[in-house]
């Protein structure tokens, strides 16, 4: 095994001193290239958590290891945002000690690793729309989650009750914790994932009524800033900002009070700490000085999130789009992405499908600039700067802060 | 020419038929009349409704299997009221699912056989993998149009009945993915102001002159008078410039494969 982490160590190191990539993923793939059963010799052990989710999973992640640590549990924990199995192998082979181990896992991964990696939790988070040129569509990412569930009755699992799609996929799992942290995109649950009949949805609540599916009653509950235990309420005042982080800290407060027995305020001390999550929130210097902050959308729920949160700052904003394997290949979803909330905000259309940003926002009315390098966008906008970026983009933006 | 009421352009069920951005399509056509100072309106109709009969332009999108299943239900109930807008000149754009149900019949996941809408003779079912990536049509002469460039992504196989005529013929990608008599592969489906397409991207903000074609129909050619689409088109060379070297690649590959 020593020779497998110390090869894929060093390929790790190239990748990062030659600028390829965090190093994570290459130094995995070179350690399961030469011993394939390195993931259950790591995890052998220890108490291993599995995270998943379309949006969230890496912040999700992080925000529960520090929410342990605060309460004196060491983690193990792949925080680079590397969720195949490769950088789980790698995250774990690197960090040997700790017997819990935090895991973000990529949903399309979870059915090969939950079994290797012997894990006891599985906290599953929302499921939406994604690459669809490369995942396929929602159904069957939550069809595989079903069959997860299903196949490991002994796995605890911590989930969103809020998510049509999560709640389908634990299906009739007698082991669960819900957790309620709301539903702002519905977009992708419009019929019943039972019966394929319209759901009916009434503030937070869905129903079918043709086959009564419908929101399981939640132990835990988020409210405004606040998770709502079974003994009492513990307000978040997270520093991440967002909606969508305040879902995410619901949620791993959750488990590390159902699952890991925390104390709540100590757990949430250790959510309170995080401010910048492998790069995500994080700032980039432009040419004038200047620094842009630099937030990382997905996929439509998180373009539209992140737009919200967007809407009463004052702040210019550009737009950094690709379409490589790793965004989508297809932005047709920029169709699907609210932008006419950037009414009135300086706004440039940039990355390598700039054009089709730009399409975009002239049929939204929105104003802008078209300037296909987003720092060289940002530097031509005036005052305080926001960059929304695609994942390939955000990767190259913010590779100096991982 | 001068209408007495707004164009209505009506986008249908898009909690269903909107997974592939194809609200977009919406968008543009209504943009385009008001940049022209004509009236126009999105009327948005929601699942679980009956479709009206009143409007002027009947836009159907893509969408997953079991929403698409859904959709059909509420098509195949709404059909009078598509009968009645037909008679008086309404139009029908339909992509991909949406286009799938214009047609005779259709396959669901599970391999059972469902019934579209019928409005054109065609027939779907499912292939071996899906057909996904850019994609280029040219256009029948009739058109006038120029090539469209947009983006599929299906697991569908769509076969022309003997008396109906694809939208065009597939220089770049799959389309219909049905292989003609000759050999080359067409897309979609062109009969009296009916227009079906695999194309997304959305196809209509990528390429105008086919949401003017759409218009032409409703308004007469007379009232499309030119509208500035600069940065359209410089998206319209990029995304055909790229298109043709991702065909040319897929071309080399084939040869390569049927070599070996």
């Amino acid at each position: 095994m020593s020779a497998a982490l110390a090869a894929g160590t060093a390929a790790g190191w190239a990748s990062r001193v030659t600028g390829r990539g965090a190093g994570t993923q290459v130094s995995g793939r070179v350690m399961l290239m030469i011993e394939p059963d390195l993931i259950a010799t790591v995890a052998h052990g220890r108490h291993v958590t599995i995270i998943s989710a379309t949006n969230g999973k890496t912040t999700t992640t992080r925000l529960l290891a520090e929410a342990l640590r605060a309460c004196g549990t060491p983690v193990a924990s792949n925080h680079t945002g590397a969720n195949m199995p490769a950088g789980v192998a790698a995250a774990l082979g690197r960090d040997p000690e700790p017997e819990v181990a935090v895991l973000e896992v990529d949903e399309r991964w979870v059915p090969k690793v939950v079994g290797p990696l012997h894990a006891e939790l599985l906290v599953l988070g929302n499921l939406t729309r994604d690459q669809l040129d490369r995942f396929g569509e929602v159904r069957s990412i939550a069809e595989k989650w079903r069959v997860v569930c299903a196949n490991h009755p002994d796995l605890a699992v911590v989930a969103n009750a809020s998510d049509p799609h999560v709640v389908w996929s634990v299906g009739a799992h007698a082991n669960v914790t819900w957790v309620a942290v709301g539903a702002p995109w519905r977009s992708d649950a419009a019929t019943c994932p039972e019966c394929s009949a319209l759901l009916t949805w009434s503030a937070d609540l869905f129903h079918c009524d043709h086959c009564g599916f419908t929101q399981p009653d939640a132990t835990y509950r988020l409210s405004e800033d606040a998770l709502i235990t079974p003994t009492g309420r513990v307000e978040l005042g997270i520093r991440l900002p967002g909606d969508w982080n305040r879902m995410n800290a619901a949620l791993a407060l959750a488990v590390a009070i159902a699952h890991f027995d925390c104390d709540p305020e100590r757990a949430a001390v250790g959510v309170r700490s995080v401010e910048v999550v492998s790069g995500r929130f994080s700032t980039c210097r432009l040419s004038d000085g200047r620094d842009a902050l630099v937030l990382l959308a997905k996929n439509p729920a998180g373009w539209t999130e992140v737009l919200r949160w967007l809407e009463p700052r004052s702040t210019a904003v550009v737009l950094a789009v690709n379409a490589h394997v790793a965004d989508g290949r297809d932005p047709s979803w920029l169709w699907d992405v609210p932008y006419e909330l950037l009414r009135g905000k300086d706004v440039a259309a940039s990355g390598e499908r700039a054009l089709d940003v730009a399409v975009r926002l002239d049929y939204g009315g929105v104003p802008h600039i078209v300037e296909h390098d987003p720092l060289r966008a940002a530097a031509r906008l005036p005052g305080d700067v926001h960059i929304i970026a695609s994942y390939t983009q955000f990767t190259h933006l913010t590779r100096a802060s991982w | 020419m001068t209408r007495a009421s707004a164009v209505r352009v009506g986008l249908v069920y898009p909690e269903l038929l909107g997974t592939y951005g194809d609200r977009g399509n919406a968008v543009v056509l209504v943009e385009r009349c008001a940049r022209r100072g004509i009236e126009a309106e999105l009327v948005e109709i929601a699942a679980g409704t009956t479709i009206p009969a009143s409007l002027d332009i009947y836009l159907f999108g893509g969408g997953e299997d079991d929403a698409q299943i859904m959709a059909a239900q509420g098509m195949r109930a709404s059909r009078s009221a598509i009968d009645t807008a037909r008679a008086s000149g309404a139009v029908m754009f339909a992509v991909c699912a949406g286009f799938q149900l214009l047609g005779s019949t259709y396959e669901a996941n599970d391999g059972e056989i469902l019934d579209g809408l019928g409005l054109v003779d065609l027939a779907t079912r499912s292939g071996a993998g899906r057909l996904i990536g850019e994609c280029v049509v040219e256009p029948a002469a009739v058109t006038g149009l120029p090539a469209l460039t947009g983006f599929e992504n299906h697991g569908g196989r769509t076969t022309l009945g003997p008396d109906e005529v694809p939208l065009g013929r597939v220089t770049v990608g799959h389309g219909n993915g049905v292989s003609g008599g000759d050999g080359t592969e067409v897309d979609g489906v062109l009969a009296d102001r009916i227009l079906g397409t695999y194309l997304h991207g959305p196809v209509l903000p990528r390429n105008p002159a086919l949401a003017d074609h759409l218009l032409g129909w409703v308004l007469g050619a007379d009232a499309l008078t030119p509208l500035n689409d600069g940065v359209v088109d410089r998206l319209r060379t990029e995304r055909l410039h790229d298109a043709r070297l991702t065909g040319l690649a897929a071309r080399r590959r084939d040869w390569h494969c049927n070599r070996g």
